[in-house]
């Protein structure tokens, strides 16, 4: 009895300990199914895009973007970034009181407080004023009456697009759908614009950010084409956006010296894969083919075999290399040889500038991630020491790959090995010709934000003769070897294409 | 007969106005003393408290785009910050001296160092330094490794340099070699190894 009381009492045991367990293993469960929810909710809520807002300045001095910060649910900007690029500008904190002097225009702003002092005269802010470690924040909503003040002149401010303008710099456009076959939009600006263009299925969108485009007549103009029907013209966070409806695939090409850009369906051969030598074109570069939509089973793009990025350009001059030669234009010149002497040998090369066009960093690296190249050699000049040197990037720290999505400062990392085979290739060609020749590596943008093999080629003089640097022979030299180099390792490069 | 009170009147008046004379002489006396004894405003070295150690400064040498290490004794203080600071100090002084092998802008500075864990210096140089600094892929990139690698050649436990500019972030330093990026220590000194060997 006992023994059996003690099976009970154990059998009891065993099923309150299993019950317990299946209570346990049920929190546990439970644990593990709120643990995996909050870290899902914490992805979802940490990694929605948190977009900077910005705040842009058109004038006639600098065309730049101020970042705006938000307090208490209210934006605010940084009056001293803000005025700083406009003109002579100083400030004095005492206290709660903060000075500022523009030019001659005096403004007394207090901690804190919605009154200020401009020019002698009171106004009101429509929030207080703030001050953080000695800057002073103004609200973006009191700007239409402060800067007039400040700036003694009349401002257009555009407060839901966070735009200003200062005096008469406003670019206006028209567009206009020439029927030819196939038909084709224009797009004349006033003054030369210099947007970045991306492609969805459907749409073209030319992202003005430090163009002061503004709006046509409409918002929305619409074109008697079926291929191109509408675009839609909206001004959001320090932006213009120019969205083109399209229904077929289109790229965009600039012409007048960036004061055109014409929008053609993609079926155009803008690019042959052989492109025939030709004479370097008048008119400055076009951008790369980008396809809009495609049908099923037709190729993604004709791919162009080299990118030349014939560095510098427009405002940015790069070195001066005598008072009369600058490095924009040698590198022009140089990567013009480049194209010539990759079409004899049936290459297709692309430039991404042919004219004295200002290009960014990134844009030059989009340009060419976008063109699917098997090789870009971007061309820079000096005037320091002789001969030429080839570089490969020197990656800097960069973040992590997100799955499909490269680190954009590390993007290159996939190919350095390529592009120093390149390298030897194209250095081992240069001996062969008794030119100097030295191999390094550079922390120069954007080689390390090019998603193919890259490599950058700083032609100096071969003696202190610097007029060499532009010396059509001598160009043809390098070019003849850099071109000898590539095409050797051509089968390695193009088994590396995206 | 000319009236008495004229003529007290002629002799006062010429008394002031030889005082007057004598004043404005002694006045015009201090003054020029004043002038000449108006300190400088040019900026001087800072001195440098501590004892004199030996260090290895990576100098650039223009004449073959090379970059060499070097012996110096240097004045260094106790502090790590400050042990940074001047060897970049000392490094830029050759650069600015008369017989300089990688001549530099007038008025090149380094405005400070700053060290941050884990292993990263922040090296801020003044916009003269940035401004005046010749451009060229090269030229440039001497300029950087010849300051990092003196940096982690000297102190340790420093992974990674990024460079300001004015305590400001800038695209590059004279138009080539890129400042928005952290430099790791170690891709750098590769960069080194390259550029200490002869061309």
């Amino acid at each position: 009895m006992g023994s059996n009381n003690a099976v009970g009492s154990i059998a009891q045991d065993e099923g309150i300990e299993e019950e317990e367990n299946l209570k346990l293993l049920d929190s546990s469960r439970f644990a593990h199914v709120l643990g995996r929810f909050m870290v899902l909710a914490s992805v979802v809520v940490f990694s929605s895009p948190t977009v900077q807002k910005q705040f842009s300045v058109y004038s006639k001095a600098a065309n730049y973007s101020v970042a705006v910060v938000e307090r208490n649910g209210i934006d605010y900007l940084g009056l001293l970034e803000l005025l700083e690029p406009l003109g002579t500008i100083t400030t004095r904190q005492n206290g709660d009181h903060w000075k500022l002097r523009y030019n001659d225009v005096e403004s007394e702003f207090v901690m804190g407080q919605t009154r200020t002092r401009i020019r002698g005269n009171d106004l009101n802010l429509p929030a207080s004023f703030l001050l953080e470690n000695g800057r002073g924040l103004v609200p973006v909503l009191g700007l239409g009456t402060l800067l007039p003040q400040i700036l003694g002149g009349p401002i257009t401010l555009n407060l839901f697009g966070r735009r200003l303008f200062i005096g008469d710099v406003a670019i206006h456009f028209t567009a206009v759908v020439v029927k030819t076959e196939p038909p084709k939009l224009v797009i004349n600006f006033g003054n030369p614009v210099n947007p970045m263009i991306a492609t969805e299925p459907g749409k073209l969108e030319m992202v003005f950010t430090h163009d002061p485009v503004v709006a046509p007549g409409s918002q929305t103009l619409t074109f008697d084409s079926k291929a191109i029907p509408s675009a839609t013209f909206e001004e959001s966070n320090g932006m213009a956006k120019l969205m083109v409806t399209t229904t077929v695939p289109a790229m965009a090409s600039f012409s007048n010296d960036g004061r055109t850009i014409t929008l053609t369906p993609a079926s155009t051969p803008a690019l042959p894969a052989h492109a025939p030598p030709q004479a370097p074109p008048a008119v400055p570069a076009t951008l790369p083919p980008v396809v809009a939509s495609r049908e099923p089973g037709t190729p993604v793009r004709q791919h162009v075999f080299a990118v030349i990025d014939p560095a510098h350009g427009g405002d940015e001059r790069g070195a001066a290399l005598t008072s009369q030669l600058q490095e924009k234009d040698v590198t022009l010149a140089f990567a013009r040889h480049l194209r010539e002497l990759f079409g004899v040998r049936g290459l297709s090369a692309w430039l991404e500038r042919d004219g004295d066009l200002t290009l960014s960093l990134d844009q030059r690296a989009a340009m060419s991630n976008a063109s699917g190249a098997a090789i870009y050699i971007a061309v820079h000049a000096t005037s320091e020491g002789n001969g030429v040197r080839l570089y490969t990037a020197l990656m800097p720290s960069g973040g992590p790959n997100q799955g499909w999505f490269l680190d954009w400062d590390t993007a290159q990392t996939a190919f350095e090995e390529l592009s120093q085979i390149t390298v030897a290739s194209v250095a081992t060609e240069l001996e062969s010709k008794r030119l100097s020749v030295r191999k390094l590596s550079a922390p120069l943008r954007p080689l390390n934000n090019v998603v193919t093999a890259a490599f950058a080629i700083e032609i100096g003089p071969e003696s202190d003769d610097i007029s060499q640097l532009s010396a059509p022979e001598y160009q043809d030299g390098v070019a003849e070897a850099v071109v000898s180099g590539v095409a050797d390792v051509r089968d390695q490069l193009e088994a590396h294409r995206k | 007969m000319i009236p008495r009170h004229l003529i007290i009147a002629v002799v006062v008046l010429g008394i002031m106005a030889l005082g007057m004379s004598v004043y404005v002489w002694r006045m015009r006396g201090r003054v020029a003393r004043t002038e000449a004894s108006t300190p400088t405003t040019q900026p001087v070295a800072r001195p440098a408290a501590g004892p004199s150690e030996q260090v290895t400064l990576y100098v650039a040498y223009d004449e073959g785009g090379t970059l060499r290490p070097q012996a110096a004794r240097i004045p260094l203080p106790s502090g790590r910050q400050e042990r940074a600071e001047e060897l970049l100090r000392a490094l830029v002084d050759i650069y600015l001296g008369k017989s300089s092998p990688h001549v530099l802008g007038t008025g090149s500075e380094i405005r400070g160092v700053y060290l941050a864990d884990p292993g990263l210096a922040v090296i801020d140089l003044n916009a003269a330094f940035a401004n005046g600094h010749r451009s060229g892929v090269l030229v440039e990139e001497l300029t950087l490794a010849s300051l990092v690698a003196t940096l982690s050649a000297n102190i340790p436990a420093i992974t990674q340099v990024k460079i300001l500019v004015d305590g400001k972030e800038r695209e590059s330093l004279a138009g080539h070699v890129d400042l928005t990026a952290f430099y790791d220590v170690s891709r750098v000194n590769q960069l080194v190894t390259q550029l200490t060997a002869e061309p």
